[in-house]
């Protein structure tokens, strides 16, 4: 039977609680030997839908149809008896195990495991698509990039068919993005099916043969990608016409805010993550950091938030405004409360949301007071101000929220970073860092992220930008450092480089210059 | 193969209840429990069932004694569950309420024995209330310091700690001893009373009502409005977070644990001074373990843990009313507690989770 649908999604619903419905009647189609790009805002439902058609949920009404045959999933063992193979953006794997070990764990067998024959069938699905593994590299030695191979290949090794990626460019790198999408080409040219789940535009431009969009939880529509545009689809996602235009400033009245000089940051091992940074930061500009993930920008924000214990001989001198000293004052050796304590108004947006910036089972009012419950005299603390703050939080920011007294934790991804960004900037600063800002955001909100720092630069602060889309540090960056296994490895004028050459910087360390010999 | 079935049941997550539902299900768990308790009551013992429960009621109300008698050792356990409290706010897990008990209960009895003869009872009561507070802070204050400076195992240290404090406790037994040979402390001050809490208003055990419903309230407003507690609950949710926002969480662990053992020291005081008037090993008697389950199951809401309290000495003087007018054993009684707990912890899956049942037929495909 010549079936032309690898599968069928029909009318699917699914709630969660009385409230939220997830999806709302939706229907998906994925050709045989088709890339799908599936787009969406955050919380339209794009994961959720994926999660019913891998077996990690069940919808709660609605068919699933596989080679034309009407099929139950109840389990993620059932979508794998069906072909269907998920690559999550977070990775499934044991750390302590190998490749290999990875590849067979949770595979019937017998009691006896044939090494060589698992080692030979990976080695020929690897040939196949032009993928690089080695079976006996232990997770934890492995790179971003190589933990993903290793779940595709996972996921190929038991027979997939139906390939689901969600983000699985979100924390790569462009020549490994480069890579991966030359193996999703061969995987195609295999007659494989595919789905990707991506924020970026131009990568869904580049990859994919049709995109369907999703819409608070309700399909929108499909379109062949050769009829795309980035415009198009934005409009589409959003559902009304958006600027994806990054208005970029020439930097005024730029000022020094903060000198670094000399950072050295070692970890608990003595592995050294930061090594002898020099780096100026000026009031009135975007000073953007690019770097592979985990090559010290969390290690260079944190040391400069207080948050750090750096090596002897570091130094992170704060020019306060309108004092005219050559000196600076010295942010290295306090805490952030000795920090605040200066009068240095420091925001810090980190990269773990939850984890650090907000209290997830705490509501709105109470994360507003997170760095400021000390104000006011007295033992009991005053939830007035926070209480005022978030409601302007809120309403300028279009916070999507049952209610100021909802635990944060609740709130999507989008709304939780603009609740965390809403009270970094509510406190005027004067140095503005952030981390991956935008890492999960919809291009909707993401714009809304880009326009606040804007507003901030425009506003005299120091903007430190940390981000991975290299599009995006381009277009709104005026410096872009570029940070290499822990080495400042050059700045460059964001206006006028490549994205090519910034991605040469992130993985090529330039031999260090000067006074430094390389052993 | 490919045709598996949709589950049969199917558990969703509840976004909030409003809260006279969620009372609803508590209180039809609580009669689910009885029944299935009444059941095996018949089932075992061919007693009736109503009048087992009537027993169970006699056993804590049935007299104004023996209701003074629940109230008294519900304060206890309140006292207890209070003090820990702050601790579990903080996901400190202390678990060391019982040797802090002994150590508040120790310097109280040392007190009393020392003071008896020269210092009035009022002199006697403030220095009682000081010196278990100071006692009681020590032993929750060593593994918290352990804790914040090398990050030491709580769990491991506070429950060690307890073991030492019973080995303390058996010292000065032996050391008190009075009668010589009786190996017990006997009644302190039997004659003079001195040092022991004043009947108010002709109640013997209101003083006991007062000290333990002040600090319920001052710990309620502690957790809830005040800077400190607002700290513990940063710690408690995520280390990062609190020293992201410049809070010193070792300083917080140390100063929290400081008054977790605080007040269970007091709860000694007011056991010995308040309640038993003597000192032994059991004085604690596993209340700081049955403690642990009253500050969690009110969520740390200090007020809520009245009702707890309540409720589990309720049924333990109640398990011992049916076990000796009914001749059963222990174990009997035991099975019904066990039962009505099971169900109160089970209504709050029920609570938090909504539960689905597979629908019959085939389902339309319009939603």
């Amino acid at each position: 039977m010549a079936e032309e649908y690898a599968v069928r999604m029909v009318n699917i619903t699914k709630a969660f609680g009385t409230k939220v419905i997830a999806n709302d009647r939706v229907h998906l189609d994925l050709k045989k030997g088709e890339i799908l790009s599936l787009l969406g805002e955050n919380g339209s439902g794009k994961t959720t839908l994926m999660n019913m058609l891998s077996g990690i949920y069940f919808p709660d009404s609605g068919q699933i149809f596989v080679d034309g045959q009407e099929v139950t999933i109840a389990s993620p063992h059932d979508a794998f008896e069906l072909g269907i193979g998920m690559v999550h953006q977070h990775f499934k794997l044991v750390d302590v195990l190998t490749a290999a070990e990875n590849i067979e764990l949770g595979l019937p067998g017998k009691a006896v495991v044939d090494r060589k024959a698992i080692a030979a069938k990976i080695q020929e699905i690897c040939d196949r698509y032009g993928f690089v593994i080695d079976p006996n590299k232990k997770v934890y030695d492995m790179s971003v990039s190589e933990k993903q191979t290793l779940e595709i290949v996972k996921t190929l090794y038991r027979g997939a068919n139906v390939l689901i990626l969600d983000e699985p460019t979100a924390v790569l790198t462009p020549q490994e993005t480069e890579r991966l999408f030359a193996v999703m080409r061969n995987m195609k040219a295999d007659g494989k099916s595919i789905i990707i789940i991506t924020h970026k535009l131009h990568e869904v431009l580049e990859i994919s043969d049709r995109v369907a969009v999703l819409r608070k939880g309700e399909y929108v529509g499909d379109m062949l990608t050769a009829e795309a545009d980035a415009q198009k689809l934005t409009d589409m996602m959003v559902g009304r016409a958006v600027s994806l235009n990054i208005e970029r400033t020439e930097p005024k009245n730029t000022v020094e805010r903060l000198r670094i000089r000399n950072l050295t940051v070692k970890d608990i091992d003595g592995v050294t993550r930061l090594d002898d940074i020099n780096l100026d930061v000026y009031g009135g500009e975007i000073l953007g950091i690019a770097g592979i993930s985990g090559c010290g920008q969390k290690e260079l924000l944190e040391a400069i938030a207080g948050l750090q214990v750096t090596e002897p001989g570091s130094s992170v001198r704060y020019f306060p405004e309108g004092q005219e000293t050559d000196e600076g004052e010295e942010l290295l050796g306090r805490n952030p409360r000795s920090i605040a304590d200066m009068g240095v108004r420091l925001a810090f947006v980190p990269e773990d949301r939850l984890g650090m910036g907000l209290v997830g089972s705490m509501d709105l009012t109470d994360n507003m007071m997170l760095k400021r419950y000390r104000e006011g005299r007295g033992f009991f603390a005053d939830r007035k101000p926070p209480h005022k703050l978030a409601e302007e939080v809120v309403k300028s920011l279009e916070v999507v929220t049952p209610s100021i007294e909802t635990p944060v934790r609740r709130l999507s991804g989008g709304n939780v970073q603009k609740v965390l960004v809403g009270r970094e900037i509510a406190m005027q600063p004067t140095v503005l860092m952030s981390a991956y800002a935008v890492r999960g955001l919809d291009i909707n909100t993401s714009y809304t992220i880009y326009r606040l720092l804007n507003e901030q630069k425009q506003k005299g602060a120091a903007v430190v930008y940390v981000g991975e889309d290299l599009d995006v540090l381009l277009e709104l960056c005026d410096r872009i450092a570029v940070l290499c296994a822990g080495r400042l490895n050059d700045i460059v004028d964001a206006r006028t480089t490549t994205k090519e050459q910034v991605g040469y910087l992130m993985t090529y360390l330039k031999a260090p210059q000067g006074k430094e010999a390389q052993a | 193969m490919t045709h598996s079935h949709e589950p049969l049941i199917h558990i969703a997550k509840r976004d909030g209840i409003v809260w006279w539902k969620g009372w609803l299900i508590r209180i039809a768990g609580v009669v689910l429990a009885l029944i299935v308790s009444a059941l095996f009551i018949y089932g075992l013992t061919k007693l009736n069932p109503v009048k087992v429960y009537g027993a169970m009621w006699q056993g804590a109300f049935g007299t104004s004694k023996r209701t003074w008698v629940t109230i008294r050792d519900m304060l206890m356990l309140l006292c207890i569950g209070v003090g820990l409290a702050p601790a579990f706010a903080m996901r400190f897990w202390n678990i060391g309420a019982e040797g802090q008990i002994l150590m508040g209960g120790c310097a109280t009895a040392a007190v009393m024995l020392y003071g008896g003869a020269t210092m009035p009872t009022w002199l006697l009561l403030v220095l009682g209330f000081v010196v278990s507070l100071i006692a009681g802070a020590v032993w929750g204050l060593i593994p918290a310091i352990f804790k914040a400076r090398w990050n030491t195992n709580e769990t491991l240290f506070t429950l060690m700690m307890n073991y030492l404090a019973i080995q303390i406790t058996s010292f000065l037994v032996a050391k008190w001893e009075n009668p010589y040979g009786s190996n017990t402390v006997g009644i302190i001050n039997k004659s003079t009373q001195a040092g022991w809490f004043p009947a108010i208003f002709g109640q013997q055990y209101m003083l006991n009502v007062i000290i333990v419903l002040a600090v319920t309230i001052l710990m309620f407003l502690y957790l809830r409005y005040s800077k400190q507690g607002y700290e513990i609950a940063v710690v408690g949710e995520s280390e990062n977070t609190a020293r992201y926002a410049g809070i010193s969480v070792k300083k917080v662990i140390i100063r929290t644990m400081a008054i977790s053992g605080a007040i269970c020291g007091l709860s000694g005081f007011v056991a010995v001074s308040g309640a038993s008037h003597t000192i032994s090993t059991s004085t604690a008697g596993g209340r700081g373990f049955t403690a642990i389950i009253v500050a969690w199951m009110a969520k740390f809401n200090t007020f809520v843990m009245i009702l707890i309290a309540l409720l589990l000495v309720f049924l333990e003087k109640g398990a011992q009313q049916i076990a000796s007018q009914f001749r059963l054993n222990d174990y009997a009684s035991n099975v019904v507690m066990g039962i009505i707990l099971f169900f109160l912890l089970g209504s709050e899956f029920f609570i938090n989770y909504s539960v689905h049942f597979r629908h019959h037929g085939k389902e339309v495909s319009q939603a």
